[in-house]
């Protein structure tokens, strides 16, 4: 397994002008190596449906390469959207999944059939362009870039180290972040997008 | 009764369906409107709907695997400055409650949803339970809504668009099923 923030200092200089957003508890560890914090947004606030907010903005950015840092409880609860963007082959969707197998956030229960699903398999036998599957840092960091060059829809599942939460809410130390709407925003104000 | 009475029953009713609402009535609304994508799972009542708004080179139409996906997709779709419409039934649209509170209500985006009204009827008892809880739903979420179920309603489909883009939240078309005669 990989630390997440390991996945991101690799995946940032590599990133180029794509948009990024994330879900999960491993995705918050995003914004600490961006360096381009107008094009990261903001999707969630449903369960499980950043994904297809992600799949949305590239089918309405075609000129723009978008990257989802997905979480697999996440997707779990939404996994006809794989279904969905295959049906589409957005060519500027990269989508990343950080497999922690258990729900981070709750605590560190596993997610159902943890240990065994083969996403980026998954991800092939619906109709993804390319897959890919990483737990080993090295390997990742080797095939970054060709993996960004690529047509979409591409998957890349990386198996990472589990960050859990076990705090009560209100007790955990709050991040400061962009709101979403705020993030939506200044990614409308980057692209010239009115109205 | 005949097979020939049959067909000719059902061809004629087919055309009064037809006449009520036409297809062609909501894919007008959407171009005078700006639509350019419609985020869709199609049910046993929008076929032909479906086909037409396939035929239009102006309209983009996404598939999806389930309701509650779409309102998801359809904020993807906001962010990037095009105009989507939800097209979905009654069914799919209780089950997709958390995604309608978190990506449309919460957004700050308008979106029209049109929403098939499986188990309506202006005669008689309703029985589908599907209609009996609709308009509680949308009342519990704070959605307005309008029906439409002839043509002569189409109009109220840019009153819904008129109105989401004023407050910048989702408004509901509601299509009477028993009338619409999407199916020939």
């Amino acid at each position: 397994m990989i630390k997440s923030q390991d996945v991101f200092r690799v995946f940032e200089p590599h990133r180029g002008k794509a948009i990024v957003t994330t879900s999960g508890t491993s995705g918050r560890n995003w914004p600490d190596a961006s360096k381009n914090p107008e094009r990261d947004i903001s999707m969630g606030s449903a369960m499980g449906q950043t994904t297809s907010a992600a799949f949305g903005l590239a089918l309405g950015l075609p000129d723009e390469k978008i990257v989802l840092f997905d979480s697999e409880g996440a997707l779990l609860m939404n996994l006809g959207v794989l279904a969905s963007i295959a049906g589409k082959q957005p060519k500027n969707f990269v989508h990343f999944l950080l497999d922690n197998e258990v729900y981070a956030t709750t605590g560190g229960q596993p997610v159902p059939n943890n240990a065994n699903i083969d996403y980026a398999g998954m991800a092939k036998a619906i109709g993804y362009a390319s897959t890919h599957h990483f737990d080993d840092l090295e390997d990742f960091a080797t095939q970054v870039e060709g993996i960004m060059a690529e047509e979409g829809p591409v998957f890349v599942s990386i198996k990472v180290v589990p960050e859990v939460e076990n705090m009560p809410m209100g007790l955990r130390a709050q991040r400061k972040t962009r709101t979403r709407p705020e993030t939506i925003a200044a990614l409308q104000e980057e692209l010239g997008i009115t109205g | 009764m005949t097979a020939d009475t049959v067909l000719k029953e059902k061809n004629d009713l087919v055309e009064q369906q037809a006449a009520i609402l036409r297809p062609e009535t909501l894919v007008d609304e959407f171009k005078k409107n700006g639509v350019t994508h419609v985020v869709t799972i199609p049910d046993s009542e929008t076929n032909y709907l479906y086909e037409l708004m396939v035929d239009q080179d102006w309209l983009d139409v996404i598939p999806i695997s389930r309701e509650g996906e779409a309102s998801a997709t359809a904020l993807g779709l906001c962010v990037a400055g095009k105009v989507p419409v939800v097209l979905i039934q009654n069914t799919g649209m209780m089950e997709s409650g958390d995604s309608i509170r978190g990506m449309a209500l919460d957004a700050g985006f308008p979106m029209v949803f049109v929403v098939g009204y499986r188990g309506w009827t202006r005669r008689g008892v309703i029985r589908d339970s599907a209609a009996k809880y609709t308009e509680p739903f949308l009342n519990a979420f704070g959605l307005d809504y309008y029906f439409v179920e002839s043509n002569t309603d189409g109009d109220r489909i840019t009153t819904a668009f008129e109105q989401a883009n004023a407050t910048k939240r989702p408004v509901v078309v509601l299509i009477g099923d028993e009338y619409h005669g999407f199916n020939r």
